[in-house]
């Protein structure tokens, strides 16, 4: 395998895990804007702990994802208590506190970066961003899928229905936090360098983009949106502001022509008959 | 020593204040966070800048600048706000921040990445007030800010337009039963919205004189903290927020070092939605309001 083609693999991978992130949450309606936060903690912590410790670096990954999962729990409690606007702009301002207080950090490097130690090859990588596609697949044909998407379209009958609305929500949110965690930390094993000034919310704002890119009704929609926003680009090769600009033109046309994204459970029912992925109810 | 950072905090305040203006009279009137605003900023204040560099007069370059601001915003409503209405309720949103995206690499296309300074002849001018150095730029702008806001809150109670827009905000299907042109007032928000962000960013391109095309994440988005600290859908409420957010700044700047500002406003921001989400003016219950 050439480096090139290595290189856009593991970035597809690690896109890959990154949208599942911030699909959990979306498909309990929870828009995540400070999911560059909860990337950089699983980054910095799973970093510190093969640097300072010597832990093997996947063992370090899942450990500070777990870690970031216990934090990710914490904020839920508190950020769970706002919906709408007032939510995107908590998770907002966590996700620039995280940044802020690691960059003041001495010990991880503060604006510096801190480098890593050890390496995490691309099969690793592969496999982790498999087994995270699977897991949530094989999630969303459990109850609690189901549930996630009954609360994300009525709150009130899912509480009727005797859904723990609160309990879906914080598991939704904290389950996505986790998985980005873990991207947070291949991306610093394998790049062996993480720098916190690249989670900021403009990070946040673009895994949010290619899930929505990808759509939200289906399980499929983030590897969708994922696909298309790290091949597109590759395949156009423009500059890499360019391929921003024609980022940024897709996502207006998509929100205008088809606001469900890509993937919708009608068009996949269409492509592929019953399997339809999540089960949701499509929208009126 | 105190004094003079209250003072500068203000001053820098002033800018932020004009942006929560624009992030609060959306939210206020449609419910509809604006993440294109801090594009709209940048461009303003680059625009300053190149056409500075062109040798233009400076009336004209902020009157540019300003139908810059009033054009982006226009074009935001009409590709973003007006045609997805009824969906998902983050639809809007994620249109406004592609279009946070959209300006900003064609800005870098168009400019480069680097930090540009911008040259006046007047930048240097300062009152001394008892041992005080006060910029007369700086203090013309917060004039300014402050002029156009109470020019706003005017029209908003007196005119017919304000009224309208008031009962858009109470609920727009009365608001269309009762009469009022919703789809031709829908715009008037975004541009007057667009007006102030565009005007926050030439006071800030020309007070501090410098552009750069990340100057919309760095000081824009401090706009939103502004916003929710006065109290969102507020006017007066953002300008509060924002002299306060300006003077928290400058004191964790010579408290604590550059980089402690980012954990303390928006740290403040997060203080602010956990204990009062309503803000500081604002009224109960707004956190039920999706």
């Amino acid at each position: 395998m050439s480096g090139y083609l290595e290189g856009v693999l593991v970035l597809l991978a690690i896109n890959v895990i990154l949208a599942y992130g911030a699909f959990l949450p979306l498909a309990a309606g929870q828009l995540n804007l400070g999911i560059g936060g909860f990337v950089a903690i699983g980054a910095y912590g799973s970093a510190y702990l093969s640097n300072e410790y010597a832990w093997d670096p996947l063992a370090a990954a899942l450990v500070a994802s777990g870690l970031t999962g216990f934090v990710a729990m914490l904020v839920a409690f508190a950020v769970l208590r706002t919906r709408g606007i007032y939510l995107a702009l908590a998770t907002f301002a966590f996700g620039q506190v995280v940044q802020g207080v690691i960059l003041n950090l001495n010990v991880v490097g503060g604006a510096a970066g801190y480098p890593v130690s050890t390496f995490l090859g691309p099969v690793a990588v592969f496999a982790v961003a498999l087994a995270v596609l699977a897991l949530v697949v094989l999630l969303f044909h459990t109850r609690f899928g189901i549930s996630v998407t009954a609360v994300n379209d009525d709150e009130t009958v899912s509480d009727l229905l005797g859904i723990s609305v609160r309990g879906i929500q914080t598991a939704a949110f904290t389950a996505g936090s986790v998985i980005a965690a873990l991207a947070g930390a291949l991306y610093a094993h394998y790049f062996s360098f993480v720098e916190a000034q690249n989670y900021g919310v403009m990070f946040s704002i673009y895994i949010v983009l290619y899930v929505l890119l990808g759509g939200t009704q289906s399980v499929w929609g983030p590897l969708f949106g994922a696909a298309v926003f790290t091949l597109l680009p590759e395949l156009l090769r423009g500059s890499a502001q360019w391929r921003y600009v024609i980022f940024a033109c897709l996502i207006i046309v998509v929100m205008n022509l088809r606001p469900d994204g890509l993937a919708t459970r009608g068009l996949l029912r269409k492509l592929f008959g019953r399997r339809d992925g999540a089960g949701a109810p499509e929208r009126p | 020593m105190l004094a003079q950072q209250v003072v500068n905090g203000l001053l820098l305040g002033s800018v932020y204040a004009l942006v929560a203006v624009a992030f609060t009279f959306a939210i206020g009137i449609l419910n509809f966070l604006n993440f294109s605003i801090p594009g709209i900023f940048m461009f303003a204040g680059m625009l300053s800048w190149a056409m500075l560099r062109a040798d233009f007069s400076l009336p004209i370059v902020v009157l540019a600048a300003l139908a810059s601001g009033a054009v982006l915003s226009w074009v935001v409503e009409r590709v973003t706000w007006r045609p997805v209405g009824k969906s998902n309720h983050y639809v809007p949103l994620v249109g406004s921040m592609a279009f946070l995206i959209l300006i900003e690499n064609l800005v870098l296309v168009a400019w480069g990445s680097d930090q540009q300074r911008l040259t006046l002849p007047f930048a240097d001018a300062s009152l001394r007030v008892g041992g005080l150095v006060i910029g007369i730029p700086q203090v013309v702008g917060m004039i300014a800010a402050i002029a156009a806001v109470a020019g706003l809150a005017l029209v908003l109670k007196r005119t017919r337009i304000g009224r309208g827009l008031r009962t858009i905000a109470e609920d727009t299907g009365t608001a269309r039963l009762l009469g009022v042109p919703v789809q031709r007032f829908v715009p008037v928000v975004f541009c007057t919205g667009g007006v102030f962000t565009a005007m926050a960013g030439v006071l800030f391109a020309l007070n501090y004189q410098q552009a750069s095309p990340f100057m919309g994440e760095e000081i824009a988005l401090k706009g939103i903290s502004a916003m929710v600290i006065g109290g969102m859908g507020n006017i007066w409420g953002a300008i509060l927020g924002g002299l306060i957010i300006g003077v928290v700044e400058t004191a964790s700047i010579s408290w604590f070092g550059a980089r402690a500002v980012d954990v303390a406003v928006y740290g403040l921001l997060l203080a602010i939605l956990f204990v009062r989400p309503s803000g500081l003016l604002g009224g109960g219950a707004a956190r039920d309001r999706a």
